[in-house]
């Protein structure tokens, strides 16, 4: 089967195409987009597997040669992104069957999500930097989609603000393709990192790196160009928020970690010191976010910022502890964002608010859901069994190692203050006095609610408690990222 | 209002098949000469546009009963599998074959499996093209 690794890429798509055929029976639509979730999971995990004991796997499609064709590579970053990302996406069907509604359900809810997946995993499996293009639309298509889907005022005007920005950022990444097509005659990825080695140090390459990291920057939340992010994504409802603060900033991010390790490797000095301070300052900004807020969606989202500004700054590295410690930081992530979105979607559901100072006491009557949110809080903050530690601790590593002291610190300072509002949120909705007196939520419901969310923080807390098993695979994710030749071997297979 | 559009009805009932024909001769030329699915879809959404614009939006609904989302579907899907025959043959996705073909009229035809790829796409054009203009058109 060598077509094994596009599996998680035409699922979802085959299952989108089919779910367009009857978006009105809701039940249907329920069983069809599960299975398909499931069988694309499955071969995520067949794939996963594969790439563990025969090394990266790669496509050229249509039978041309690697330079000419569109070539799909699965190394075991984008394999771990994608099993992680169809991960996500099943947990948050499962949620939205209880809190989406059947308006929304009935209005091509579930192909957007399964288009979204479509784009979201091609962008982490294509080789070729026109298709992650293509692929980059097709999730941002379906995006605008579910951000607007149900058309209430708020997600009216935080979807045109969202879309005019990433139209502007889409035509740039096709500028910045035009450019680096005119520099090296080619769009195949492995082929423009041999052509931009053979070239050396040069300035234009370096003002496409730069370039490069605006666009994806945009797409994935760096200072300055966060800007965006904190409105767009509190608009739509909480299942789609968690989808998206899950997902989306992490394409723009390993799309930064791809092109920077594999692409611009030759003047380091100045791209990757630039990517480094600005995920420090990104870091500072997210964290100045995260505790100006009362508002439970806000923190959250803030704390998008900051762990985006921790995985870049691992990657800026390029020492072994710095990539290792950021590609478990990212797959980290990716679990608990989803985890935390879910909890505190609930805790909106319960009080009908998601202003922190209105509400409080729900500990005696929601136990289990106080219990799982401070562990997904710990969780975040990475207190050591916990998922979040082990990421951060190998990237602090990583930070010492390459002898930059005063970064390091602000990412363990960081981690503070991503506890502080974490615990902010804890203290204010669980303890003290019931504020909230009526509580609208039936018991059914909560249960329905709680399950998928409960079942995701007991993934992150397998993520962290195991992480010892996971380290061969994020060694192998980490190797192909540090060593250039393994990816580009791989295409070229020989060949060259 | 009501108004008389008898020369412009009339005018529309030839012009139609006129455009029509053109949009599959487009579409059959595609792989020799400038063409292909999106023009020719995009031809044919034109030519259903001129009866919208002749007759109204009903009137046409009735004389093509076509659910243009379900259009859609269809089209991805027959491109999603002309694609995908590969997966049964084991060679990379997307991987094309063509042969030639003694066909009635016709004669001697080559025929590739690019084409079935194209009628997709037409498909895909036709539906989303219609889908908006009569979402927008529908709306009172």
């Amino acid at each position: 089967m060598i077509n094994l690794l596009l599996f998680p890429v035409l699922i979802p798509f085959l299952f989108a195409a089919i779910l367009l055929f009857f978006p009105k029976k809701v039940k249907a639509q329920r069983i069809t987009v599960m299975i398909g979730l499931l069988l694309a999971l499955a071969s995520a995990i067949v794939l996963l597997v594969k790439v563990k004991t025969d090394g990266v796997q790669t496509v050229t499609l249509g039978s041309w040669a690697p330079p000419f064709g569109i070539t799909m590579v699965s190394d075991m970053i984008s394999v771990l992104l994608v099993l992680s990302s169809l991960l996500i996406a099943i947990f948050v069907v499962w949620y939205s069957y209880t809190s989406i509604g059947e308006d929304r359900e009935k209005a091509f809810y579930y192909p957007a999500i399964m288009f979204m997946l479509t784009g979201v995993n091609g962008a982490f499996t294509t080789g070729d930097i026109f298709n992650m293009f293509v692929f980059f639309e097709v999730l941002l298509m379906s995006s605008y989609v579910l951000i607007v889907l149900g058309g209430e005022k708020v997600q009216l005007r935080e979807s045109i603000k969202y879309i005019l920005v990433n139209i502007v950022s889409s035509s740039l990444f096709v500028i910045t393709v035009g450019y680096l097509y005119s520099v090296v005659g080619t769009l195949n990825m492995a082929d423009i990192s041999i052509k931009l080695s053979e070239i050396g140090q040069s300035g234009i390459v370096t003002v496409i790196a730069v370039l490069f990291l605006i666009v994806f920057g945009i797409k994935g939340a760096i200072f300055p160009l966060f800007f965006w992010l904190p409105g767009s994504y509190a608009a739509p409802p909480v299942p789609v928020l968690a989808l998206f603060g899950a997902l989306l900033t992490k394409v723009g991010v390993y799309a930064i970690m791809r092109t920077y390790t594999l692409f611009f490797t030759t003047d380091i000095g100045y791209t990757h010191e630039l990517l480094m301070v600005i995920s420090i300052i990104t870091i500072i900004a997210g964290c100045v976010g995260a505790l100006a807020y009362f508002d439970l969606k806000q923190i959250i989202i803030y704390n998008i910022v900051i762990a985006v500004g921790v995985i870049l700054f691992g990657a800026s590295i390029m020492n072994k502890s710095g990539m290792l410690g950021s590609v478990f930081y990212l797959i980290h992530d990716i679990l608990i964002k989803g985890a935390l979105f879910l909890l505190i979607g609930i805790i909106i559901k319960i009080t009908g608010t998601s202003d922190l100072r209105k509400m409080g006491g729900l500990m005696k009557r929601y136990p289990a859901l106080a219990w799982s949110y401070l562990i997904a809080a710990f969780g975040l903050a990475g207190i050591p069994p916990l998922s979040g530690f082990i990421g951060k601790l190998l990237v602090v590593q990583g930070g010492f190692e390459g002898e930059y002291i005063w970064q390091s610190i602000f990412i363990l300072a960081s981690s503070l203050i991503v506890l502080l509002s974490a615990i902010r949120i804890f203290i204010y909705a669980f303890w003290g006095e019931d504020k909230v007196g009526l509580h609208t939520i039936s018991p059914k419901t909560y249960r329905q609610l709680l399950f998928p969310a409960i079942t995701l923080v007991a993934i992150t807390v397998f993520y962290g408690v195991g992480s010892e098993y996971l380290v061969p695979f994020m060694t192998d994710a980490s190797t192909v990222l540090l060593d250039p030749s393994v990816y580009t071997d791989a295409v070229f297979g020989g060949l060259k | 209002m009501k108004t008389n559009d008898l020369i412009i009805q009339t005018t529309t009932k030839v012009v139609f098949f006129i455009i029509f024909l053109f949009s599959i001769h487009i579409f059959f030329a595609g792989h020799y000469t400038p063409g292909g699915g999106f023009v020719g879809g995009l031809l044919m959404s034109s030519a259903i546009v001129l009866l919208l614009l002749a007759f109204d939006l009903k009137p046409v609904q009735e004389m093509l009963p076509i659910n243009y989302t379900v259009l859609t579907a269809t089209g991805l899907l027959i491109s999603l599998a002309t694609a995908a025959g590969s997966i049964f043959f084991n060679v990379p996705f997307f991987t094309h074959a063509y042969d030639y073909f003694n066909l009635p009229l016709l004669g001697e035809t080559s025929i590739h499996t690019a084409m079935f790829f194209d009628t997709g796409v037409y498909l895909v054009v036709v539906g989303v093209t219609m889908t908006i203009i009569q979402m927008i058109g529908g709306d009172e």
